[in-house]
């Protein structure tokens, strides 16, 4: 580390030129065919919906395969382009780690809004609100 | 305290006397900064996500997002929104190379690869704002209130309803509206992002202004390059999941 003016200690210069740029050029090639295949997916999906009895689990797991890649681009868009990859591990956790609040936030919510379905096509909201403030039962037993 | 302890505090990495995350910052900061907007956008598309799996029905995007410039009617699905995102993609590398050129304190350099990006954030936008415009603009025939209306997709209306039983005279398939949230969480969203976009162009112009001024020759560092990059690339970041949640799946 070089410290040639003490109000700024010890920010690191990139060395070197052409392996930056050619570790540029390949994360824009990849993020280039990710977007490719999901689009190729994103089709699939499309032509599938069109035929008379589409798999909803084909389909499911298409969408996770989509949502997978962009979790991947979104790696390479911070790692790499962002260079949160060559900063120091500490400085890289206090980035991610609180970000895992994600994990339950996505979980729940969806979880929720699933719920919420379920109670307005069974009895929780399409009976008479006389009746919806009954206990109902058979709503504690579904997830 | 002992000369002996002297040595041994500056092997220390929290006790002062070198930057423990060997970083600046106001780049920090911007990192700080980026994550909590990662959760603002976040709580904005999981909102979406629970109103869309509370419903038992949902517009299919490739049905809404079918249009192109200067195509007509043509249903192109997917098409217009994969050009968005190239043009987002491409903007993100000329920014890396931005900053890359500033590593090296080549004026020139930074000077080319900020107005590419000025110009792919622009495309960008002039993008977004036709496909907002034909979405609000575009007519679609729904049975509104037991008659046949001509509405286009807004806040407060969502032509793009299940289609009826029976078919138009014209040949066309009846169709209801659909649920309201999706203009809402469209226009919302894409909105916010949109205005993430917009500033990210301000920010560039204004570091494009400092950099041909010689600001940054001055200061020795083009360190307001990276900050501003790290902005852009953010941009960029929130679209990947923009453009797989509502385009996409």
């Amino acid at each position: 580390m070089e410290h040639q003016n003490p109000s700024e200690v010890t920010f690191h210069h990139e060395p070197g030129g052409k392996e930056v740029v050619q570790k540029i050029i390949k994360t824009t090639v990849i993020l280039s065919v990710i977007t490719l295949i999901e689009l190729a997916l994103g089709f699939g999906i499309y032509f599938l919906h069109k035929t008379p009895d589409p798999s909803a689990a084909l389909i499911l797991f298409m969408k996770g395969v989509i949502v997978i890649l962009s979790l991947l681009k979104a790696f390479y868009i911070v790692g790499v382009f962002m260079h949160l990859g060559d900063e120091i591990r500490n400085l890289i956790m206090t980035i991610v780690v609180p970000l895992l609040l994600f994990i339950w936030f996505i979980a729940a919510f969806l979880w929720d809004g699933d719920s919420w379905k379920m109670l307005r096509n069974t009895e929780g909201l399409s009976k008479p609100a006389t009746e919806q403030s009954k206990p109902h039962l058979p709503a504690t037993q579904g997830h | 305290m002992s000369t002996a302890s002297v040595a041994q505090v500056e092997t220390k990495w929290w006790t002062g006397g070198k930057s423990p995350f060997n970083v600046e910052y106001g780049k920090l900061m911007m990192w700080y900064f980026l994550m909590s907007d990662a959760f603002t956008f976040g709580a904005f598309l999981i909102s979406y996500g629970t109103i869309r799996f509370s419903q038992n029905y949902w517009p299919d995007p490739n049905e809404v997002f079918n249009a192109f410039p200067f195509a007509g009617h043509a249903n192109l699905p997917l098409a217009f929104v994969s050009l968005m995102t190239f043009i987002l993609i491409v903007s993100s590398v000329t920014m890396v190379l931005a900053v890359h050129a500033g590593h090296h304190n080549d004026r020139k350099g930074v000077i080319k690869w900020m107005i590419w990006t000025i110009v792919g954030g622009a495309a960008f936008l002039g993008c977004q704002a036709w496909e907002w415009t034909h979405l609000i603009t575009g007519d679609h025939a729904v049975l509104l209130n037991g008659k046949l209306e001509h509405i286009g997709t807004t806040v407060s209306r969502n032509p793009w309803g299940a289609a009826m039983p029976g078919m138009m005279h014209d040949g066309h398939p009846v169709s209801t509206t659909g649920p309201v949230a999706f203009g809402g969480y469209f226009f919302g969203i894409t909105g916010f992002h949109g205005f993430h976009v917009f500033s990210g162009v301000i920010i560039n112009i204004i570091m494009l202004i400092m950099t041909m001024n010689g600001t940054f020759d001055r200061r020795g560092h083009y360190l307001m390059i990276e900050k501003a990059g790290l902005y852009w690339h953010f941009v960029d970041l929130v679209w990947v999941f923009v453009f797989l949640c509502f385009y996409l799946i």
